[in-house]
């Protein structure tokens, strides 16, 4: 049962200013891809070393393009993850190399690990849209430049996390130390496979922790090319671990593991209940927590309607809408609902579905099987609970998982399609009147991920952002992620931070130490 | 000037011990004009200045010397650079953190060639500019390439209904004025939180040491970074150095020197327009050894403290003050060790000690050392030229040194070490914080209640307790007192090159 719900799991996360990239790409060239890219790591990746699993076993990794197996992978388990836990606790013993380390260096690391991938970009970016069904020129623009833009600003604060000295009350100096958590189990999903790894590596390296880091059934395989450049760039063995497997058996043992300190998950939001609960009755590990979203996006009438027909379709549709901050429920003013409809309608139908190594291509297919039902599952209840299917509503090839896309009219707030993460190209738009109906409405979920607002108004932009309860905000723009600021979720779509400064907490503890003193000066 | 205890392997376990580095022997001068606009000029004057190797007293070659007209075209050039809307002002953020990275991965490329012509201006021993000045350099340059995207501003929650935050913008147009000790070093400390800031730069090299930081202007350019971001200006200072500090269109400017001038850029900048002004100056540093302390790291640790860098630093240890149980033996150990520094030609990988930097400073070194002699303190090596050989001055002991005389006052710069002699904490607080100085203090101690007392006690910007020099760019460094304003490195230095917006919103009452 936890297997289909982590199969459900996924995660989000956008790309940097999505329109910017893509149309980047006409000026710079994007190598040719390959679109048989040779898979060279398929095992469990221990102490920097390459293992079977236990018990033999392993699972196929499907291409969703073709629904064929692509190679089998070692299927960790728990003896795995105990392996790992073990390897990863070693590494972190006091007096280690990389306890040793100089910050700086661990920074040099990260930076020389972001080279690697960099060099291996083009590489990367085939494997992943091979796995994942993403569209190649995507997966090499956003998701490959985000994932080094993140190793480099996580490398720069590796020797900047300061701890402080503080003025206690009586004879005493008083200072902090932030220290690294310790064994950190990483659950990633399938959606931005390699991104999320960066997103999670990143912090944790930076400051000192060790890992231990279960990637997506669906998508293994660009995870693991990255644990071999981890070795390459001078990672001493043991520090970061990847086990390939499923939620049930290798995601619970880490989630349970007693001797993991720290979980950070990035998934559905049905799964992270399941990781807090594991961390409560286990040994009370530290946990973050990436969830699902429904996230609201608010087009006011005064906005600049050519953006914000574009800025939503991109909102929804990005990444074949499999995203955490998908922006699922798309409220338009009732001055400009017609036409805005209309446009996003026409925007849709133009949208280029198919092999993700065309050049030409928008949309793959979804992840699997079970997302590919689920969703047309979703679409056949928007339509028997009375919205209006605009364009779209069924699947896009005979083969592979491709859908397409698809808007609805005329949703009403209390549909299974506006309450639902659907995390497919299903866009629903939602009439409102006034700026006080869409805030009410819009709060009125048990999500709080992302939202945005599109407008001119000074007044109303800073009136919405301050009321919406979403831990990000847009303004006139979606999707815009850098790794300098926060990200993570309100409600149930999360606890803690990823990215920015912020995304350090997580992975540092603070040490009090104070000191008695002959006699304190100020 | 880098840590010596330490600096160059602190405690990096995987690394491998690589074969010395051998300086180049004949290295052609290529840079010897005025850098402004990524390009080279002539100076307006057409006049030119020599640079000397202080070894051998032969001249390297003639440099281009900068005065009033090259220091406008410069500030034009970086003005312009700074225009709103500038490729400069556009960049990304991270994208300025990525240049100054790739500028550190030249200076490591090139590291030998720098090393080696920072060995030929100054004179200093050809690894201590390889493994130290260069070291330095490069970590400071990659320290401040990661802070680049991590400037941030504040939201604040003002009172009633608005919106608050601050921008932490770059100030503009920054003046920087580096001295001969460390040229390439000092000039590091200045373009690295500058440029990660987003300013623009007007830089004048000191007159004796103009060859690394003029390299470093074809680097700048072989980076990418925009014209004029950056501009070179060789020359001196009532020339080029004035007209720095006293130009209208410098929004900052910063100086690493004597007291004497620091005090006449701080006056040429409240006379001219009020520009920001950081100072990094003298000092007459105490080094305080208790009697509980470990003997041999105390010993090594003063001697390196006040020797390193042929006495050339502001940091150095140059008053040294011993509890009196220990007295006697910490004397006698310390003249062995100044016995044995070997001084020579700063190519051989043996040299501990190089020549002094000019005429002047070997003059006014050797005329401090007859005060010492003459107001009665006890020479216990050293106090000479080595005859014959240029600029080379032995390395000098004194003991039974007291607070007023002038080796005990004034700062030498030079290889000379005063030995105290002290009783009790409270005089030694009391003493060692009895100048007009205040840079940097040590202390060598066992005992932590001791060491936690005199650390809160010194008047200095920096307290080293049982290491010396141990100078790293993640720590902020400068002075108290009349060692100077403001701080570099560390968190500490963005400070220096921001100026803070505060950008106030007012909110509508009612529901839009």
């Amino acid at each position: 049962m936890l297997r289909a719900a982590v199969r459900g799991a996924r995660l989000c996360r956008g790309p940097a200013r999505l329109s910017a990239p893509l149309s980047a790409a006409a000026a710079s060239p994007i190598p040719a891809p390959n679109p048989r890219p040779e898979v060279a790591c398929t095992k469990i990746f221990i102490n920097n070393e390459w293992h079977d699993a236990v018990s033999k076993k392993t699972f196929p990794s499907v291409n969703p393009a073709t629904g064929e197996v692509i190679c089998q992978v070692a299927e960790g388990d728990k003896a795995d993850v105990d392996k790992a836990v073990k390897a990863a606790k070693a590494a972190f013993q006091l007096g280690s190399p990389w306890r040793r380390m100089d910050a700086s260096h661990r920074g040099k690391l990260l930076n020389r690990l972001a080279d690697l991938i960099e060099r291996d970009r083009a590489y990367l970016a085939a494997l992943e849209t091979l796995d994942n069904g993403k569209p190649y020129s995507v997966a090499y623009l956003v998701d490959l430049d985000m994932v080094v833009k993140c190793l480099r600003y996580f490398a720069g604060w590796s020797d900047k996390f300061h701890g402080k000295t503080i003025p206690l009350d009586g004879d005493f100096f008083c200072y902090t130390r932030h220290e690294p958590v310790g064994v950190c189990g990483q659950i990633i999903p399938w959606n931005f496979p390699l991104l999320m790894q960066a997103w999670k590596l990143g912090p944790a390296l930076a400051t000192g922790n060790v890992v231990v880091m279960k990637v997506a059934e669906q998508t293994p395989l660009s995870a693991l090319y990255v644990a071999n450049l981890v070795k390459e760039a001078g990672f001493p063995p043991g520090v970061v671990n990847i086990v390939p497997g499923y939620g049930p058996t290798a995601g619970a043992a880490i989630s349970s593991h007693m001797e993991v300190d720290k979980v950070a998950f990035t998934g559905s939001t049905e799964v992270g209940h399941l990781i807090q609960k594991a961390a409560a009755e286990s040994n009370l590990k530290r946990v973050t927590l990436e969830l699902g979203g429904k996230s609201p996006n608010i087009i006011m009438s005064d906005a600049d309607m050519d953006w914000a027909v574009e800025q939503a379709h991109f909102a929804l549709f990005f990444n074949q809408g499999q995203c955490c901050c998908a922006g699922s429920r798309t409220y338009v003013q009732e001055d400009i609902y017609h036409e805005f409809v209309e446009r996003s309608v026409e925007r849709a139908k133009s949208r280029v579905v198919g092999n993700p190594f065309d050049f030409k291509t928008e949309q793959g297919p979804q992840v699997d099987e079970e997302q590919f039902k689920k969703i047309l599952g979703y679409i056949s209840a928007g339509k028997r609970e009375g919205a209006k299917l605009l364009c779209g509503g069924n699947p896009a090839a005979d083969r592979g998982y491709f859908i397409q896309p698809t808007v609805f009219g005329d949703v009403q707030d209390n549909m299974t399609i506006a309450r639902e993460e659907i995390f497919g190209p299903v866009m629903q738009i939602l009439k409102f009147k006034t700026i006080e109906e869409v805030i009410e409405r819009a709060n009125d979920s048990k999500y709080g991920l992302a939202a945005a607002v599109f407008t001119k108004d000074l007044d109303k932009a800073n009136y919405v952002s301050q009321a919406l309860r979403a831990g990000t905000v847009w303004i006139n723009c979606y999707d815009v992620f850098g790794a300098q600021a926060p990200f993570g979720g309100y409600k149930a779509s999360g606890s803690g931070r990823e990215l920015g400064q912020y995304g350090l907490d997580a992975y540092l503890e603070v040490k009090n130490v104070t000191i008695k003193i002959p006699q304190k000066n100020s | 000037m880098a840590a010596l205890n330490g600096a160059v392997e602190n405690g990096q376990p995987d690394r491998k011990v690589p074969p010395l580095p051998r300086p180049l022997r004949s290295l052609e001068v290529k840079y010897t004009k005025i850098f402004i606009n990524n390009e080279w000029h002539d100076s307006t004057s057409g006049k030119k200045f020599p640079t000397y190797n202080p070894s051998t007293l032969e001249k390297i070659c003639d440099i281009e010397e900068g005065d009033k007209p090259d220091v406008d075209n410069a500030v034009e050039a970086a003005k312009a650079a700074f225009q709103r809307g500038s490729l400069w002002r556009q960049m990304d953020a991270l994208s300025r953190g990525r240049l100054l990275h790739k500028l550190a991965d030249l200076l490591e490329r090139d590291r030998v060639i720098l090393a080696t012509l920072e060995t030929m201006d100054t004179g200093k021993p050809f690894l201590q500019a390889y493994f130290i000045d260069l070291e330095g350099c490069i970590k400071t340059l990659r320290y401040y390439a990661g802070w680049a995207d991590k400037i941030q501003g504040r939201t604040i929650p003002v009172d009633e209904n608005f919106v608050c935050f601050t921008r932490h913008e770059p100030m503009g147009v920054c003046g920087a004025i580096t001295p001969w000790n460390f040229p390439l070093l000092m000039l590091i400390w200045k373009m690295a939180p500058a440029l990660c800031c987003g300013n623009t730069l007007v830089i004048k090299p000191a007159e004796q040491t103009p060859l690394t930081s003029l390299y470093i202007g074809s680097l700048i350019k072989e980076v990418g970074f925009p014209p004029g971001v950056v501009n070179i200006v060789p020359g001196y200072g009532p020339t080029a150095g004035a007209a720095i500090s006293t130009h209208h269109s410098i929004d900052k400017i910063a100086f690493t020197g004597s007291t004497k001038v620091g005090k006449l850029i701080k006056e040429a900048a409240s006379k001219s327009n009020l520009k920001r002004v950081t100072l990094e100056l003298g000092g007459k540093n105490p080094c305080i050894v208790c009697a509980d302390a470990d003997l041999d790291l105390a010993v090594e640790c003063a001697h390196q403290g006040v020797f390193f860098n042929q006495g050339q630093c502001c940091t150095a240890a140059s008053r040294v003050f011993v509890e009196e149980q220990i007295y006697p033996e910490f004397v006698k150990r310390s003249v062995e060790y100044a016995k044995k520094r070997l001084v020579g030609d700063p190519f051989d990988a043996r040299t501990e000690q190089g020549p002094q930097i000019d005429q002047k400073q070997f003059d006014k070194i050797l005329e401090l050392i007859e005060s010492g002699k003459k107001e009665g303190a006890k020479l216990e090596c050293g106090g000479l030229a080595i005859e014959d050989r240029g600029l080379f001055i032995k390395p000098t002991v004194f003991s039974e040194v007291t607070d007023n005389m002038r080796i005990a006052k004034e700062e030498i710069f030079g290889p000379v070490q005063p030995i105290m002699k002290f009783k009790s904490i409270e005089e030694v607080i009391r003493r060692a914080n009895n100048t007009e100085y205040g840079l940097t203090a040590a202390v060598f101690t066992k005992n932590l209640d001791r060491a936690l007392t005199l650390a809160s006690a010194l008047q200095s910007g920096t307290v080293w307790i049982n290491c010396y020099n141990a100078l790293y760019a993640q720590a902020p460094f400068g002075g108290f007192k009349m060692s100077g304003n403001g701080r570099e490195l560390g968190e500490y230095a963005l400070a220096e090159y921001t100026e803070v917006k505060t950008v106030t919103i007012k909110l509508s009452q009612k529901s839009p």
